[in-house]
């Protein structure tokens, strides 16, 4: 068919519209702005003086900083694999029960992913109270001591961890579940003419064909919990927000609590190349789970 | 399939089952508990006894959080935020994928690749930029500076272009034929044909942003103009503690969308696993 490539581009130009205004002016220009301020020793609103890589330079030797990075890695540690490994768990049990039952059961391990952080928040503040808490019997059960979890160091982050894989596990499961199901029936029915045995059909058919989505499942918690924030603020807060400080809430801290606009964004742009090297990653891995998927 | 393994696999089959749902019930607790919680006088509620029931249910709690608090602006804050942010992302994410996916010009392979990149580029970082833009332009508490920032879904885009690449040419062809313009081809022809992932999509965004947590709870500082997640663990009362008021505002806040969910639960899951690229 004939078509005016002119007329074309315009209209196209028009339609287009809505989206330049909008990622133009808190997408693309913000993003700009991020890395000019990052070397410039501006407050957190007006303009700085330009000082080069001096923010950079501070970073190493910033123990706040190195602190925050250490805390944002430990907790990624303490909250993907589990997480993931808990999903997975979860995906291939409710995949086997069906009607009414996986539908009951796939809403309830699926719920408290739709609720607002401040909801998860309260509920394991409650569960976890140290005077009041259910959570603190599981403690006795264990024979460990009862302490307030949140306001201890040692303690803050493995629970914080446990919270979030309660909280977005559901996800993951969600994802493993739709990969789950994705398997060609044929495979088992010919597992099964083999004799093949529970574990022996889980370790060499499905764990091999769910590899990529497995692979994608924990590169996208990866990116997502580097990213964290709202849990270990709220938690934080009549802690020691000092010793649990993660990476966002330390750009937040030296933009809104220390004024500190020009360092604050070299923290931002230290965490926006890390998750873009591991992004770009992660789109590898998508198209390779595509591939398979589409066969 | 012989009778021995046929045994295991029975065996195997009963003991996941029953794992699976003991394990959902667990699971499942923590909402129960805040729930039964938020539904006890303040003296039961730190029995140190794991009481299931209360012994007298009472709605006290709710009626302090719905009459004695801001909550009913924070609701009300927290719904034009989100069905704002919900209208303008899918509109204007429609309209690009529908550019992308059906029209021809110059730089269409750059644009997409654009929205690509956005779709890794992590919004947190951005806070900061954010800021000085909102409140240079004196949008700091108000709807619009709450909602601004929140608009940057790509990924929704991504959803839109993929599913419009999937209409069969002849319909477009057809329509052109009868001069039909490109925005009656969208309306009349792709959206229709689009409505299911349309409302998938848009349930999500609204969820997305009614649990948004660290951009409200920045572009904010009155009360007045707080959303639900923020305004209920930024004001306390001036009295000490009250877990069980604190839950009822916290099951409150959390009702709007978990009601969504078990409303509209397979057009979640759909665009969830849309989100990350899966087909679901």
């Amino acid at each position: 068919m004939l078509r005016n490539i002119r007329t074309e581009a315009l209209i196209a130009l028009l339609l287009l519209v809505p989206f330049f205004a909008v990622y133009g002016l808190v997408f693309i220009y913000p993003t700009i702005q991020m890395f000019i301020t990052s070397f410039t020793d501006a407050p957190l609103i007006g303009a700085g003086k330009w000082v080069g890589v001096d923010n950079y330079i501070r970073l190493p030797k910033d123990r706040l900083f190195i602190l925050s990075l250490w805390n944002t890695g430990y907790f990624v540690l303490l909250s993907v694999i589990p997480g993931t490994f808990i999903a997975l768990l979860v995906a291939l049990g409710v995949n086997r029960l069906s009607g009414w039952l996986q539908t009951t059961v796939l809403a309830l391990f699926f719920l408290p992913y739709i609720l607002p952080v401040a909801v998860v928040y309260f509920l394991w503040d409650w569960i976890l109270n140290f005077q009041f808490g259910v959570g603190m019997h599981v403690l006795d059960f264990l024979g460990m001591e009862r302490s307030p979890v949140f306001k201890t160091t040692t303690w803050f982050m493995p629970a914080v961890a446990l919270v979030t894989i309660w909280w977005t596990a559901g996800f993951s499961f969600l994802l493993f579940l739709a990969g789950i199901r994705a398997i060609p029936p044929e495979i088992y029915e010919a597992a099964a003419l083999d004799n093949s045995g529970p574990w022996r059909t889980f370790r060499m058919i499905t764990w091999p064909l769910l590899w990529p989505i497995t692979a994608l499942v924990l590169t996208i918690q990866l990116i997502l919990q580097l990213k964290i924030f709202d849990q270990v603020y709220l938690f934080s807060t009549g802690g020691r927000p000092n010793d649990t400080m993660v990476m966002v809430q330390y750009i937040f801290t030296r933009a809104m609590v220390n004024n500190q606009g020009g360092r604050a964004a070299a923290i931002a742009v230290t965490l926006f190349v890390i998750v873009i090297v591991i992004s770009v990653f992660q789109y590898q891995l998508l198209r390779m789970a595509g591939g398979s998927e589409r066969k | 399939m012989n009778y021995a393994t046929l045994q295991r696999w029975n065996l195997f089959g009963g003991i996941a089952t029953v794992l699976t749902v003991v394990f959902a019930l667990l699971w499942i607790f923590p909402i129960y508990w805040g729930i039964v919680t938020s539904l006890k006088p303040e003296d039961e509620v730190i029995r140190p006894a794991i009481e299931l029931w209360p012994d007298n249910l009472t709605f006290e709690h709710y009626s302090n959080a719905l009459f004695n608090t801001q909550l009913g602006l924070w609701y009300l804050n927290s719904v034009a935020v989100a069905v704002g942010v919900t209208i303008v992302t899918i509109v204007s994410s429609m309209l690009c994928g529908y550019v992308i996916s059906q029209l021809q010009f110059p730089g269409r392979k750059l644009l997409w690749w654009l929205i690509f990149a956005s779709f890794m580029v992590p919004i947190q970082t951005l806070i900061i930029s954010h800021f000085e833009l909102i409140a240079g332009l004196g949008l700091l508490n108000t709807w619009a500076g709450i909602i601004l920032p929140q608009l940057i879904h790509p990924v929704i885009i991504i959803v839109y272009k993929q599913f419009f690449d999937n209409v069969p040419k002849d319909f477009r062809e057809a329509a052109v034929m009868d001069n039909a313009s490109e925005l009656r081809i969208l309306l009349k022809v792709f959206i229709p044909m689009n409505w299911g992932i349309t409302t998938a999509l848009a349930i999500v965004v609204f969820i997305w942003t009614w649990n948004a947590f660290l951009w409200p709870f920045l572009a904010v500082t009155q009360s007045e103009m707080m959303t639900v997640p923020v305004g209920i663990t930024q004001v306390n009362d001036n009295f000490g503690v009250y877990y069980a008021r604190q839950l009822a505002a916290a099951i409150l806040a959390g009702l709007p969308v978990a009601l969504t969910y078990l409303i509209f639960q397979r057009q979640v899951t759909q665009a969830i696993t849309l989100s990350a690229g899966i087909k679901g």
